[in-house]
């Protein structure tokens, strides 16, 4: 008998999640999907991530041939025009018919755009597919500022995206009084607005647009009080409109404020359709949220295998994904006095906001919202669903205890069996730790796998990973963190056992103490502890070192590579420029001044990297690491030598340090400052070791971080001389050598060390664990055993042959690598 | 490897040398690592895995970012199988070394080629 066909009209999120959940379930249907847009379902909820470097592959949720396999047929760029009920017929704008059993609408919505005269004028935009962001992106390049209507979640994320795309000025639009209306507020978007001037955003409120101006082209804003705001571009985000149009013309029950109707079975006034995500209206609310349009779904695909399954509405709880300000609402956000009693929490200097509304017996939490720091947000989401009773004092809840520390993650193992930990995908508590305890899944990524949790939007992601090792932890399994599937040991443990059996190489290392081949994990994470032990030529074992350490040079784009000359301190003579200039002239160099000022020479071939540093070693440069997990760069300001405020020589100390440090290998870099003043010109306190001089001394900070979770450092000595500051440094680096796990950075280790900062600073200035003296010594045999790796290199015929990109063809360059010319220099092709 | 050796025997026979390349001496792959060698305008990834006493051959184009790279990835192995594997050294994604598949979840598929070492010298197989 042939199958029957289930028609499916729109592949966005909850349309391709449907055929997930419908092929999971059973294999009697024919399924077939019409989508409007050219490309397979993508991932709407990240779609600013667009702007920032992800590419439409990333974004995907699926591809062509999962659907090939699983024998959809799948129609893109092709929009279902007319449903034909009587025949039960679909017809495209293309002109295919196709026949169904079932019907799904899973249709989603469109940008709601408001009556606003000149809203068809060239620079305005909507925010919804990747057509939208492309087209804005064109725009853009002429663009110096621009502007979003509406001030809700989605407003607030296109703002973001036109700071991503290089606004010099941003504007935010609301007609309401405070921002995000539905989810904060009036206190909490006061506190909002400040964070987000911060990342120059600027909040117009209580603005009622009149007109847009300009010929062809938007020019500015005109609004109802006479004031006037000139931009270039506009995103127009003031709300949702479901897409309900074919379902109205084939005369399907809709709402008139839009929507198609629904039962929980997600069934519409034809039994044979079923509506489902942003397009399906359920007891007069519209869900414009991914996780219950994937519950609907669920629902909707259970109904098709007879399986008993309703839809009982849908938690609302968000939490804005906004870089650089965290902003969540659960629950009922709103309740107020006399109806509730609400403790609220207000840090104007750090920009915090916090409300929770508990119930007047002081047993429930009933909803709250967290500006600033939504840390808690997952644990209070899940106290609000579950009806977790409250402690005595539930201020704790969001100013954390402040009596002894709390075990982490303790309270996770509190909820409920039933609890959803994962929305997206409806994974629950006792599925995480059931995975844990049948299947022994220690890991978050293997838990994805295993039971899909954390696949989605990803904010479940350090609850899963607290529930993992929380179950661990109550089985009585020793938690700790194993390289990868070749070494059950921590880089701590392998460490002190290469080192206590004296072990010089990789293959001993795996054939001692593992198994399998193994990997690209656990090749340069034990390349790293021997050379952190031995000091031996890195290149010695090239093949066990990451692609970057096994060339001594960072691949970039096309397959070149940048060079790094060590320049300490950022001091550099005239002769050494002009070597710079010389070789980067004669080896089409495109070369740019670094943020560790230093210069940077990108678009090197493979073959010509011995003879350009050889070029280099010359002139007196050694290898500047770039490429390694090890020494950067120790930054200076000018101190006393020049600058009138100057109180030490801050670039001698800083080439001092450098000089020492160079070539260190660590389980992550190393990045250290030294200001002569506390100005602090060369931020050394957002380095993984700042010196700051002081009227007697040198003030010495440690575990700071910039990049992408910046961290100060914090103080751990005051007004020391030169000889203790570098004694304390050679402990604290060297204890960081033996004791971090791979690719954590010094900020990470010290938030993840028991007892903190106190402790770390007995460690180091006290020796409280008496092994000062060994770590001083094992720096001085590092120190004492440096050379420079390039120098090796170049200096050894068999090691300089591994540079060339043919072996059968040395002198031949990689003839696939291409150049582009900008502002005179060259520039790698785009991928 | 049972196919291998068999190619070993024919070879010596000289009856199927006219698909077989000569890519390079043996040691010029570096051990348990991969190097890049030129066949027409193509470019193929051949690789030493001495751990094992295997040799195998994949193009030498990463799919992710059409990047010619992988000769300069990491191998390895993976699962309990313990699959052979090569990691591109510029997003890590991982690729089977027998069968060419992208182990890293996405749609990727690499030629690979067979290997046949015959006097210190390295053969690839062309079809
Ligand atoms: C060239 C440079 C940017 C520039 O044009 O100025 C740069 C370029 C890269 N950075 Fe950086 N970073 C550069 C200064 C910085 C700084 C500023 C500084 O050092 O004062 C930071 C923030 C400070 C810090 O590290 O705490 C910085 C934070 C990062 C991070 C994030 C680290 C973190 O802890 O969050 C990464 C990613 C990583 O290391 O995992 C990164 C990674 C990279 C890589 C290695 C990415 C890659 O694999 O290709 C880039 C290599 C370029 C190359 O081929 O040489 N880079 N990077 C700067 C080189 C400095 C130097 O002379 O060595
Ligand atoms: C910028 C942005 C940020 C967001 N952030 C979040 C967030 O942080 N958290 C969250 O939960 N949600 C977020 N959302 C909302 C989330 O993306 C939506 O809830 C989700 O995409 C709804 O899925 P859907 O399948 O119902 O609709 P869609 O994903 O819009 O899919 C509907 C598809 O149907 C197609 N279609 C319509 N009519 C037809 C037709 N007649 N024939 C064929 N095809 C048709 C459309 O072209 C579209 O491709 C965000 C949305 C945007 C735009
Ligand atoms: S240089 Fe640093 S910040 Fe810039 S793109 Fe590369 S990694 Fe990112
Ligand atoms: S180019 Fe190979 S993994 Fe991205």
């Amino acid at each position: 008998m042939a199958k029957k066909n289930v028609v499916i009209i729109g592949n966005g999120m909850v349309g391709h999640k449907f055929c997930e959940k419908l092929i999971a379930k059973t294999d009697e249907y024919q399924l077939v999907v019409f989508g409007e847009e050219p490309r397979i379902a993508y991932d709407r909820v990240h779609l600013s991530s667009y702007f920032d470097g992800k590419t439409i592959e990333d974004l995907s949720l699926s591809t062509i041939g999962w659907y090939q396999e699983n024998n959809i047929q799948l129609h893109l760029g092709d929009a279902v025009t007319e449903i034909n009920r009587t025949d039960k017929i679909v017809h495209t704008h293309s002109g295919k018919t196709q026949s169904y059993d079932y019907l799904i609408l899973a249709t989603g919505s469109a940008p709601f755009v408001p009556n606003i005269p000149g809203v068809e004028k060239d620079g305005v935009f909507v925010y919804r597919t990747i057509e939208d962001l492309d087209k804005m992106k064109a725009h853009a390049s002429k663009c110096k500022t621009g502007a979003v209507l509406g001030g809700g979640l989605l407003g607030l994320e296109a703002g973001k995206a036109l700071l991503d795309l290089g606004m010099q000025e941003t504007h935010i639009v609301e007609f309401a009084s405070r921002l995000m209306p539905r989810q904060i507020d009036d206190a909490g978007s006061k506190l909002l607005q400040g964070k987000l001037a911060q990342l120059n955003l600027q909040v117009h409120l209580n603005k009622n647009t009149s007109s847009i101006m300009g010929e062809n082209e938007i020019t500015g804003l005109a609004f109802a009080d006479g004031s006037v705001l000139e931009l270039d571009m506009l995103v127009i985000s003031a709300g949702i409109r479901p897409r309900d149009e074919i379902a109205k013309l084939c005369g399907l029950e809709v709402s008139s404020r839009g929507g198609i109707m629904v039962n929980e079975f997600m069934q519409t006034s034809d039994e044979s359709i079923l509506a489902i995500g942003e397009c399906a209206l359920f007891k007069s609310m519209i869900y414009g949220l991914v996780a219950p349009g994937y519950e609907m779904a669920d629902v909707a695909a259970s109904l098709l295998c007879n399986i008993d399954k309703q839809f009982k509405g849908f938690d609302m709880s968000t939490k804005l994904k906004l870089i650089g300000v965290d902003v969540a609402s659960f629950g009922d956000a709103f309740i107020s006095e006399p109806d509730c009693t609400s403790i609220i929490f207000e840090d104007t200097h750090k920009g915090i906001y916090k409300r929770i509304n508990i119930s007047n017996d002081g047993k429930q939490l009933l909803g709250g919202i967290l500006i600033g720091d939504a840390d808690a947000y997952n644990m209070l989401l899940q106290t609000v669903n579950n009806k977790i009773i409250l402690p005595p004092n539930p201020e704790d809840l969001i100013l954390g205890s402040r009596g002894g520390a709390a075990a982490e993650g303790a309270g996770v193992m509190s909820l409920p069996d039933d609890a959803l930990i994962c929305s997206c995908e409806a994974v629950t508590k006792g599925a995480i730790c059931g995975a844990v305890i049948e299947q022994d899944i220690t890991t978050v990524d293997g838990m994805k796998k295993c039971t899909k949790a954390g696949t989605g939007c990803g904010g479940c992601v350090p609850m899963v990973k607290d529930l993992i090792n929380g179950t661990l932890a109550e089985n009585g399994k020793y938690i700790k963190n194993v390289l990868c599937e070749h070494f059950d040991y921590s880089r701590q443990e392998l460490l002190d056992l290469i080192k206590m059996n004296k072990i010089k190489n990789y293959d001993q290392v795996l054939d001692t103490f593992g198994k399998g081949d193994g990997c690209e994990t656990c090749k340069p994470a034990v390349a790293s502890i021997l050379a952190g032990l031995w000091n031996d030529l890195i290149l010695k074992q090239d093949t066990i070192q990451d692609s970057n350490d096994r060339f001594l040079a960072n691949i970039q784009k096309g397959g070149t590579y940048s060079v790094v000359p060590r320049i300490p301190g950022g001091e550099i003579t005239p002769d050494k420029l002009i070597v710079i200039g010389q070789v980067a002239k004669e080896y089409n160099l495109y070369t740019k001044i670094t943020g560790g000022q230093r210069i940077d020479l990108f678009g090197a071939h493979l073959s010509d990297l011995p003879i350009i540093w050889s070029k280099l070693i010359d002139a007196g440069f050694e290898s500047g690491h770039a490429y390694g997990k090890s020494l950067r760069t120790v930054k200076s300001c000018v101190g006393s030598t020049w600058c009138r405020f100057g109180l030490h020589d801050s670039v001698s100390f800083a080439i001092e340090v450098e000089d020492r440090y160079k070539g260190l290998r660590s389980p992550h870099k190393l990045k250290g400052g030294v200001s002569g003043c506390i100005r602090e010109c060369a931020e050394a306190q957002s380095k993984d070791f700042g010196i700051i001089a002081t009227e007697k001394g040198w003030n010495l900070f440690v575990c700071g971080n910039g990049g992408s979770k910046p961290q100060h450092a914090q103080l751990i000595a005051t007004d020391i001389d030169n000889a203790t500051c570098i004694k304390y440094l050679d402990r604290f680096l060297m204890f960081y050598v033996r004791t971090a796990d791979p690719l954590t950075r010094t900020a990470t280790w010290l938030n993840k060390m028991d007892g903190g900062i106190a402790y770390l600073k007995n460690v180091i200035v006290n020796d409280s664990l008496g092994i000062a003296a060994d770590l001083e010594e094992e720096m001085a045999f590092f120190v004492n055993t440096y050379t420079c790796e390039w120098k090796a290199a170049i200096e050894n015929p068999e090691m300089r042959k591994r540079f060339n990109h043919f072996v059968n063809a040395p002198e031949e360059k990689d003839p696939t690598v291409k150049f582009e010319e900008m502002r005179t220099q060259i520039k790698a092709e785009a991928w | 490897m049972s196919e291998i050796i068999d190619l070993k025997q024919e070879i010596q026979k000289s009856t199927l040398s006219a698909n077989l390349f000569f890519a390079c001496y043996t040691d010029d792959v570096p051990q348990n690592g991969g190097a890049c060698v030129k066949y027409k305008d193509d470019q193929i990834a051949i690789f030493n895995f001495t751990r094992r006493g295997e040799w195998f051959a994949t193009q030498n184009l990463c799919p992710h970012k059409q990047q010619m790279a992988l000769s300069r990835g990491m191998i390895g192995s993976s699962g309990d199988d313990c699959e052979p594997k090569v990691a591109c050294p510029f997003h890590k994604k991982t690729f089977s070394l027998k069968t060419g598949e992208c182990l890293s979840g996405d749609d990727y598929q690499l030629k690979t080629y067979l290997v046949v070492i015959n006097d210190g010298k390295v053969f690839i197989k062309i079809d």
